[in-house]
């Protein structure tokens, strides 16, 4: 099952083509590793693929098969927390912005399984880079989506941090979900990883 | 939670833990308007003239000064892309987010300036002019000015576009409020200003959020 299909994609950033003509088919069940040297247009591809910023040519279209709000969940390099409010606070607002309204108890179990016990009430802006981006990443167990958009997940997270993810992805694919993300370390993943490489061009 | 009253709350937490964002304009209004009288001499007939346009030049100010944080921290933090991505029609969370702004530094203006109009000596007829040009007015800075936020917001120092992008703007507003109050002054019939500024409220409600936005997508670009 095609979960996104995106045909003859271009990308040009200030005159450098970075990529053109580029299809990309993501299915069901499928872990997609998006590999490339800094500046040859990775997460621009991610940008395009999430709808977020509009390609030169081409076309994309994301087929959502689940009832849910959200058609796909993108995480970048930006936390989308705001530093002033809680962990708590943030996820909150956040699903309620995607109607899915988990009960404060729900928050915390999954907080906790972050390992962020203890921090929930803090304003983000005091926890650490990794905890901050725990945060963000207790995301994807919050609403359900068929897609997962990650742009280096993996970015100041700790070693079980990084086992913990990958494990999280696994199960996710394991389920049915896709799952495209960058990361300049490969990916220890137990489901057979496609890899999706971009070159630097001139 | 509603998505939309998500985001009306959201802002309203932030404005009440960063209080000195709410404040910096309000200061800045009460002071701009206690100078006045102290720099052109506190007769009571010039002071009275110069009233109205004084109190509505100084609160387009400091809307302007306050307008940058409409969109900024969202935007540096990536709360607008989750925002975009979301199902929700993007016009209608920026229409909130202008409105939960407008309520929190725009309105503490209005409400002070009963106290301003006694330092410049303005009538109670004017007063009552004055106190609903702004009322019908100073959304439509909040409105219009979103636009300019938006678009400038990706800018590292927008600071200076920002203004020179809506300042002018502004000036149909002004002439029409200051005349208002004008009018109002000689114990004239000002609702045909009063009923141009609504029409400019209605007008900037309806088609402001589309602009903003199709700006932020642009910034997001």
């Amino acid at each position: 099952m095609d979960v996104l299909v995106a045909r003859n994609l271009t990308c040009v950033k200030q005159d450098r083509t970075l990529f053109s003509e580029l299809d990309v088919t993501l299915r069901a069940g499928e872990l997609v590793h998006l590999t490339g040297p800094n500046g040859a247009g990775k997460t621009s591809l991610l940008r395009i693929l999430s709808g977020l910023s509009l390609p030169e040519s081409g076309l994309v279209q994301v087929h959502s098969n689940s009832q849910s709000d959200v058609p796909l969940l993108y995480l970048g390099h930006k936390l989308a927390q705001n530093k002033h409010l809680s962990a708590i606070e943030n996820l909150t607002y956040w699903t309620a912005l995607h109607r899915v309204n988990p009960s404060l108890d729900e928050l915390y179990e999954v907080l906790a399984r972050y390992e962020l016990v203890g921090l929930e009430d803090l304003p983000t802006g005091q926890l650490s880079a990794g905890q901050q981006r725990r945060v963000s990443l207790a995301r994807t167990q919050l609403v359900d989506t068929s897609l997962w958009i990650l742009d280096e997940p993996y970015t100041s997270l700790d070693v079980s941090g990084i086992a913990f993810i990958q494990a999280r992805v696994d199960e996710f694919v394991a389920q049915g979900g896709c799952v495209i993300m960058t990361s300049h370390q490969a990916l220890l993943s137990s489901h057979q990883v496609k890899e999706l490489a971009l070159e630097y061009r001139i | 939670m509603s998505p939309l009253y998500s985001i009306i709350h959201r802002d309203f937490t932030l404005a009440m833990r960063q209080k000195a964002d709410i404040f910096q304009p309000l200061t800045f209004f009460a002071l701009v308007i206690t100078l006045f009288p102290i720099a052109v001499g506190p007769a009571p007939e010039t002071l009275q003239k110069i009233g109205p346009g004084v109190i509505w030049v100084a609160a387009i100010l400091s809307a302007l000064l306050g307008m940058e944080r409409l969109f900024r921290d969202d935007f540096n933090d990536g709360v607008l892309e989750q925002m975009q991505l979301s199902k929700l029609s993007l016009s209608w969370i920026m229409f909130a987010k202008v409105l939960t702004h407008w309520l929190v530094s725009i309105v503490p203006l209005i409400f002070i300036s009963p106290l301003l109009a006694l330092f410049l000596n303005l009538t109670m007829p004017m007063y009552w002019a004055l106190l609903a040009t702004l009322l019908l007015g100073t959304p439509i800075l909040s409105l219009l000015g979103a636009i300019a936020v938006a678009l400038t917001v990706g800018l590292q120092k927008g600071g200076i576009l920002l203004s020179l992008i809506i300042i002018p703007v502004f000036i149909p507003l002004l002439i029409f409020a200051t005349s208002a109050v004008d009018t109002a002054m000689f114990g004239l019939n000002y609702l045909p200003q009063l009923a141009i500024i609504a029409a400019m409220l209605c007008i900037a409600m309806a088609l402001t959020p589309i602009a903003m936005s199709y700006a932020i997508r642009v910034s997001h670009q």
